[in-house]
């Protein structure tokens, strides 16, 4: 999964949002090291202080934890990594309804096109 | 001491021009710094008072406690806007070179970036084209273990592809002790790496930041922010 940062919003809390993601999305797995900051800085090609910055950010929050000598680890917690999907799930959903507010879709017709498809694909 | 460059009313004057006009600043260690403007704005200016090429015309600057001159040269690696090399000479020949005069200088690493960058040591400079050279300039630059890399224009000549090896060199060349200063105009290809910006405009600092706050404060990119700020 590449690392998709927009230049017009701070690096920091995007590099916070693509770690929580890659978590939730198992590319980086529960217990998992994760790699150096500076190898995690030349994959995004981000200044280091910034990774480093976004890394101390999600283990103030309890997404990674530090073992002293050995690195950074990801979480083994299920509930904590729930709990961060449930959020990424609400701001997509969110985001979501902002576009089809704006397209002119009521909640009525957003949610029957919702049903339609997804219903479409259960009976496929 | 923090800061590994510190400047005080710096002011260069050519004739009636002002190149630069009281510039006051401080480098911290450990950062990379963007030094953006226009053409003609002093971004060279300064980095040739940082290196000695140029003395200023009022005010001091310091590059580890030291004026410019011998001492800090033995800290401060620069790659200058021009080329200065010989052309006659072999890669290798050049790489050697460097090893004599800079004891800070790093061979292991210099080849090693050079066949990255498929470079063949063997071959002499001027059967390179110009991109090249300026890739074999900056595996130099890059190859010593300085406190402060001073890099003009590093990114002007070469393609993408090699931009983007430039740029994780750079990234992964960082340290704790050392820091960058890049000048440059391509904004949007460094932005990225960069922790803070400074805006020159007729050899005047008009905005000194780091680049996450800039981005807060505005909303914008750098490279939008620079396109505004100085919209001709």
């Amino acid at each position: 999964m590449p690392w998709d940062l927009k230049p017009d919003r701070p690096i920091y809390p995007q590099l916070i949002e693509q770690i929580e993601l890659k978590i939730c999305s198992g590319v980086y797995p529960l217990g998992s090291k994760l790699p150096s900051v500076r190898d995690l800085a030349q994959e995004a090609s981000v200044n280091p202080n910034t990774m480093q910055r976004a890394l101390a950010k999600l283990e103030e929050n309890g997404l990674l934890y530090t073992h002293r000598t050995s690195g950074r680890y990801v979480t083994e917690d299920v509930k904590m990594v729930q709990k961060v999907k449930d959020k990424l799930a609400r701001e997509l959903v969110q985001e979501f309804l902002q576009n089809m507010t704006r397209l002119g879709f009521n909640k009525n017709e957003i949610l029957s096109i919702i049903a339609k498809m997804t219903g479409g694909a259960d009976n496929a | 001491m923090r800061n590994i460059l510190e400047c005080e009313n710096l002011s260069k004057h050519f004739g009636p021009v002002k190149a630069l006009d009281s510039v006051t600043l401080s480098i911290p260690r450990g950062r990379i710094t963007g030094l953006l403007g226009p053409n003609g704005s002093g971004k060279t200016t300064f980095i040739k008072i940082c290196n000695a090429l140029l003395t200023p015309s009022e005010g001091k600057i310091l590059i580890d406690g030291f004026e410019p001159g011998v001492e800090t040269k033995k800290v401060v690696s620069y790659l200058p806007e021009k080329s200065y090399l010989n052309d006659w000479m072999k890669v290798s020949e050049i790489v050697e070179f460097f090893k004599d005069f800079y004891a800070d200088f790093n061979r292991d690493k210099a080849y090693d970036m050079l066949g990255r960058l498929k470079i063949d040591a063997k071959t002499r400079l001027k059967t390179l084209s110009k991109g090249t050279k300026e890739k074999v300039q900056l595996v130099l630059v890059m190859s010593r273990e300085a406190k402060l890399y001073l890099l003009d224009e590093p990114i002007g000549g070469v393609d993408p592809a090699a931009r983007d090896y430039i740029l994780e060199t750079i990234i992964s060349n960082y340290s704790e002790n050392a820091a960058v200063i890049i000048s440059t105009h391509l904004i949007a290809d460094i932005e990225r790496i960069l922790d803070d910006v400074i805006f020159l405009k007729d050899g005047k600092v008009i905005l000194s930041k780091s680049v996450d706050e800039v981005r807060d404060e505005s909303g914008k990119s750098i490279d939008a922010l620079f396109r505004e700020v100085f919209r001709c």
